[in-house]
């Protein structure tokens, strides 16, 4: 009886026990999407998507353009990195665009994006993109949807805080992740030297109002550390812009144990309309330098790169009033003010808490000089002078906040996986939920603006795992759509991105379709190969370069058969699109071509050289389907011996008489 | 007035008839006379080919980039005499109108609409032969060749032509020139009702 009790016992604890695995077993993602998402995310054939959203391309060096709500991919923007695709780094007109002090670099790694704005609202002009490995900052023109200007940033390595803009576009900032000797310095030092010879630089680079051109303004001097993210002030915050950094421990080797001993690394307040005044009273220093300024021209419809030779560089610690600390825990990295412009958020990668400043009492505190010593020669504000509160047990990892525009802020959660809403008034917590897997940043369209558009929020995801078919061990990161209309955030699709998808923009379609080009006009076309027709198509040869003057048209080329190319020749192809249609490229490719195809957009010129390196016959076609006789548009290049006398020819739908002499016999 | 009628002469209404006819043809002259409208899976916006009295506009460029594949001839305003006499018979017309009124005599308004309806059918059987001289003489080394197949655009209406569909009517020009027509011919015709009235 006693044995039969002690089982029964047994039984129950193990039910129970049971039960209680059960009823604690988290919610799978089947559970989290409402029966409502489908009808929120279709799009119908054949309509348009609500907002454009812009998406970095990380490791890739791109950016892609999505479609919300349907996600939908409607293009790849190639920027930093070569596409053969698009012959973008491969043809003669592209491969400027590539080049900075370290000659042509066919790779970029794109972290960042912010839209143009004017008066801190999105006007859908340009998009700025950074580049972290080789310092650069991108303009892209959204009339084209192409690259239309790269600027290289010297004194810099790992350009991370950027290409954030002030609410005017007046600016495009570069911070320094990685700290180095400057390279106007002796580089050759020891690494162990950090603390004495390694120095960040924050850049200004001015964008003109109209033409949207860039050009580095000035530098700011700062104390070897790492600058990791950034945001324009705006309302009452206008002027100002902030920096969030770590390693002020200033390690240089093992950074994940080295530069994680402090409580606190800083959030940097800088006031740029002072040094703007600074650097245009003709004061800072002068000092040698080389980048690459490389600017893309729709008129001639190829891009120069310019080599700069000096830049002006001011020592923060040399003029008071420019640059204040404000403490902030644990090696923060999003570093986000509110659309108000009141509230800077920073999140400390390892807090169990977020620290919201607030911008009036950053201001009270630097007037009564509430001052906890100094850094560097810089001054750091007591913390909780320029606190406004803190978000207490929000999450594990918080990474990066954006804002809704009605008083609430949302943070990613990289360790807990999850996106955490809160007030910003009161610090409360509002609504968590769960996202697949461990997010990096996320973005509101319009969410670092005075004016978010509040209704979608998309989440990018590191890790994928087994949200979508496998692929071996190489697997697609992902971008999550959320509702974010009501109380709730409500979670509406899931589709993989291209890279590794970092910051985001989006905007309104309206505000930036309008604008969309459809051709470019033959009239306006002043490359200096241009061939306005076929009865002007030629091919020249100078020395040992021959320039192909080459139309297309559906569905042919002119001209289509070429002879007298020798082998060891620099042949260029310069191909001009003839059609003025919307929607009608033509491709081109050439056997054993060592480089990439062209992409020809109508009234568009691109060249595309080629060495010839055996003698023998070589196709040419169109490699973009124009038309029903696309099969049909192609030619041949006949490659005669180095040194041999086979006359240069060219034609279009006749033999050359030599032919005909051989079929009349 | 009756008075003036039996005499030959134009009542005011008449005049006004005919000043207004004439005002419709100044409109004539810079305003599109007719179109075919083209639609294809791949043009759903559609194409168009406007005819001014002096030019042909619209799509002209990208209609000839895809009539070559039939062999059709490509289409320029140079190549037709008619936009250049087109203006002046127009303009003659409108001097014609206000000379009538000026010289104020009904065997003369008769004279005009004769004239007037002449003209346009001369117009519209210019319009058929260009439509089937585009439509008939095609090249023979064309691309696409489909036997017995012509592609002659209707002289009015819708009509399918391979992929594309086309549909020829007048434009805002035209349609104020038939207005005009009428116009002249309710001028005419007035004495022989308001005489019936009165009988």
């Amino acid at each position: 009886m006693k044995k039969v009790n002690q089982k029964l016992a047994y039984c129950a604890l193990f039910a129970g026990i049971m039960l209680f695995v059960i009823s604690c077993k988290p919610k799978s993602s089947g559970d989290v999407v409402g029966k409502e998402a489908a009808s929120k995310v279709y799009v119908q054939p054949g309509q348009y998507d609500e907002l454009y959203n812009f998406v970095s391309g990380g490791f890739s060096g791109q950016v892609s353009v999505y479609g919300i709500p349907s996600g939908r991919l409607l293009r790849v923007i190639p920027v930093f990195s070569v596409d053969p695709e698009k012959g973008w780094g491969y043809s003669e007109e592209t491969k400027p665009m590539l080049n900075t002090s370290h000659g042509e670099i066919p790779w970029g790694d794109q972290h960042h994006l912010d839209l143009s704005q004017t008066n801190g609202e999105i006007d859908g002009r340009w998009l700025f993109a950074n580049e972290n490995n080789t310092p650069r900052v991108a303009r892209i023109d959204l009339k084209t949807f192409r690259t239309a200007e790269i600027i290289e940033i010297p004194n810099s390595a790992g350009n991370h805080s950027s290409p954030f803009i002030t609410d005017n576009t007046e600016y495009v900032v570069a911070g320094t992740r990685f700290s180095v000797p400057m390279d106007y310095e002796n580089g050759d030092v020891p690494i162990d030297s950090y603390k004495k010879n390694f120095k960040g630089t924050l850049s200004f680079i001015s964008v003109a109002p109209t033409t949207g051109e860039m050009s580095l303004s000035f530098q700011l001097l700062l104390p070897g550390m790492n600058f990791d993210l950034s945001h324009s002030g705006k309302g009452p915050s206008s002027g100002w812009f902030f920096f969030s950094t770590y390693n002020s421990e200033q390690a240089h080797t093992l950074l994940e144990v080295n530069a994680s001993k402090r409580d606190k690394d800083y959030i940097l307040a800088v006031n740029w309309k002072k040094a703007e005044e600074y650097f245009k009273s003709g004061k800072g220093k002068k000092v040698p330098v080389k980048y690459a300024h490389n600017v893309y021209s729709d008129e001639t419809h190829s891009a120069t790169s310019n080599m700069i030779n000096e830049t002006t560089v001011i020592d923060a610690k040399d003029v008071p009033g420019l640059v204040y600390m404000i403490p902030c825990p644990k090696s923060p990295h999003g570093c986000d003010v509110d659309p108000s412009g009141e509230y800077i958020i920073g999140s400390g990668k390892l807090a169990a808490l977020i620290p919201v400043f607030s911008f009036a009492k950053i201001q009270q505190a630097i007037d009564k000089k509430d001052f906890d010593g100094e850094y560097g020669g810089i001054p750091v504000i007591k913390y909780e002078s320029a606190l406004h509160g803190e978000v207490k047990k929000p999450g594990l990892g918080p990474l990066h906040t954006e804002f809704d525009g009605k008083g609430n802020a949302y943070t990613t959660f990289f360790i807990s996986s999850e996106i955490v809403k809160w007030r910003i008034k009161d610090l409360q917590i509002l609504d968590r939920q769960p996202t697949f897997y461990s997010p990096g940043h996320l973005m509101i369209p319009g969410g670092d603006t005075k004016k978010p558009y509040g209704k979608y929020l998309v989440a990018y995801n590191k890790i994928t795992k087994d949200r979508y078919l496998p692929t071996g061990p190489e697997l697609a990161q992902s971008a999550q759509l959320f509702d974010i209309s009501g109380d709730k955030m409500k979670l509406l699709a899931d589709y993989p991105s291209i890279g590794e998808p970092h910051y985001a923009q989006a905007a309104p379609a309206s505000l930036i379709s309008k604008n969309s080009l459809k051709i470019f006009k033959l009239d306006h076309n002043k490359h200096p190969f241009v061939t306005l027709g076929e009865r002007e198509s030629k091919v020249v040869r100078e020395g040992n370069k021959v320039h192909v003057y080459a139309t297309a048209i559906r569905s042919h080329f002119s001209p289509d058969n070429i002879e007298g190319v020798r082998v060891g020749d620099e042949v260029y192809f310069h191909i001009t699109n003839l059609e003025q249609d919307w929607d009608v490229p033509h491709g081109f490719a050439v056997k054993g071509a060592k480089n990439a195809e062209l992409l020809i957009m109508p009234g568009e010129t691109q060249t595309l050289k080629w060495i010839p390196l055996k003698p023998g016959i070589f196709p040419i076609y169109c490699t973009d389907f124009c038309s029903a006789l696309h099969q049909e548009m192609q030619g041949y290049v006949r490659v005669s011996p180095a040194g041999s006398n086979t006359p240069l020819t060219f034609s279009l739908g006749k033999n050359s008489s030599e032919a005909d002499s051989l079929l009349t016999k | 007035m009756n008075h003036d009628i039996s005499k030959g002469k134009l009542s005011v209404a008449q005049k006004l008839l005919l000043l207004l006819s004439a005002i419709g043809l100044v409109f004539v002259l810079i305003l599109p006379l007719w179109r075919i409208e083209l639609a294809a899976p791949q043009y759903p916006e559609g194409l168009v080919l406007k005819m001014y009295p002096q030019k042909l506009a619209g799509d002209v460029d990208i209609i000839n980039g895809l009539n070559h594949y039939i062999g059709m001839k490509t289409l320029h305003t140079d190549d037709f005499m008619e936009f250049t006499v087109l203006p002046y018979i127009i303009g003659f017309f409108i001097a014609c109108a206000i000379l009538v009124i000026l010289a104020n005599k009904q065997k003369y308004l008769r004279w005009l609409v004769i004239g007037f309806i002449l003209f346009g059918i001369i117009a519209m059987v210019d319009f058929y032969r260009w439509n089937y001289a585009y439509g008939h003489n095609l090249n023979p080394n064309a691309a696409i060749q489909v036997p017995g197949m012509s592609y002659q655009p209707p002289l009015i209406g819708y009509k399918k032509l391979l992929n594309f569909g086309a549909y020829s009517v007048p434009d805002k020009g035209g349609w104020i020139f038939i207005g005009s027509g009428i116009l002249l011919l309710m001028a005419m015709l007035l004495p022989t009702f308001s005489r019936k009235k009165h009988a």
